[in-house]
């Protein structure tokens, strides 16, 4: 699948593969355990972990329980701030999002390789997952949305005093980016994951050809492909970290929008 | 022209709107700094708008990301 010649094949790592080395197939269904069900499991145990830590009800809070509060509160803002007092309900499904996207970018970077024969596996890259997620937060908009105003929730589309020769020319944009939605949250989360994963590959691949190629300007290269690999890690942490806030984010601006309607 | 060397000039013309992006991201950026410098007191309350200008503008640039992949990967 790689350019021809170039030795690189930085999609390899997207690879969805069983863990077991053989297939598991059944009715004609592939169910085999693969290593994107692999960390999927080591994500949401991770998660289990960490809130188990924290969830200690001390008056004063240990370091632990700290982050966990910290967290909780950082989801609860957001909450109030954008959907404000009703939006107490939708918290624990925001929360759930973020921390299990979050934890999601965040072990898909983890340096795993350093061990032979393990490598990473990035699920976030992979727009089954973020795809699946961005339509239930779609559906809950429509549940949510048709559960309280009924079929005047159809209003959303006709924003408040439009003239009727306007509403005409709005309302089929106001509708269509609102059917694009559950895409372009899909789509943004998984579009920067794979860039990220892709970009530290073919870096890393240029550290390891430079060193192949011997003394000199090879390994130039290298040290400034290893410099370059420091500094795009540490970016995308960043993009982790941000593109878990902006999926949380996004997904309680739409719920404002079946809550509040406008 | 063949197929080949055509689908690769057209991916690093598909690269371009990465760039561009890169520009809009920067933009929004800049100019929230420039306005949190001038009334630091309102920054902390716009940071949620901060990062909405942030994700518009990021998902163009990596729609043309896609569309740079599909280019190369996918089109036979």
């Amino acid at each position: 699948m790689a350019a021809e010649g170039s030795g690189i094949d930085p999609m390899h790592q997207f690879l969805v593969e069983p863990v077991m080395g053989h297939r598991l197939v059944m009715q004609g269904y592939d169910i085999s355990f693969t290593n994107s069900a692999l960390f999927m499991v080591i994500t949401a145990a991770l998660l289990w972990l960490f809130m188990l830590g924290g969830m200690q009800r001390k008056l004063v809070p240990g370091r632990w329980q700290a982050a966990v509060e910290g967290m909780t509160g950082f989801v609860q803002d957001m909450m109030k701030t954008n959907v404000g007092p009703e939006g107490k309900k939708f918290v624990p499904y925001i929360f759930s999002l973020f921390m299990f996207l979050l934890f999601a970018n965040l072990v898909g970077l983890f340096p795993l390789a350093v061990v032979p024969g393990l490598h990473p596996f990035a699920v976030t890259s992979h727009i089954s997952l973020t795809a699946i997620l961005a339509f239930f937060s779609f559906g809950m908009v429509l549940v949510v949305g048709f559960w309280r105003h009924g079929l005047h929730f159809f209003s959303l589309f006709v924003p408040h005093g439009t003239p009727w020769y306007i509403a005409i020319i709005v309302t089929p944009i106001e509708l269509m980016s609102f059917l694009v939605r559950p895409f372009s949250l899909g789509l943004r989360l998984f579009v920067a994951m794979t860039a990220g994963h892709i970009l530290l590959d073919v870096f890393a691949s240029f550290v390891v050809q430079g060193l192949n190629a011997g003394p000199g300007i090879g390994w130039v290269v290298s040290f400034f492909s290893f410099l370059m690999i420091v500094g795009v890690s540490a970016l995308e942490l960043l993009v982790a970290a941000i593109q878990a806030y902006v999926f949380a984010l996004l997904t309680s601006l739409y719920l404002n929008d079946a809550v509040n309607l406008h | 022209m063949d197929l080949a060397s055509a689908k690769v000039i057209g991916a690093g013309l598909a690269a371009i709107g990465i760039g561009m992006a890169a520009i809009g991201v920067g933009n929004v950026f800049g100019s929230f700094l420039d306005g949190a410098l001038r009334n630091p007191g309102a920054a902390d309350g716009q940071q949620g708008r901060l990062f909405i200008g942030f994700a518009a503008a990021e998902l163009l640039g990596l729609i043309a990301f896609v569309v740079a992949i599909l280019i190369l990967f996918v089109v036979k």
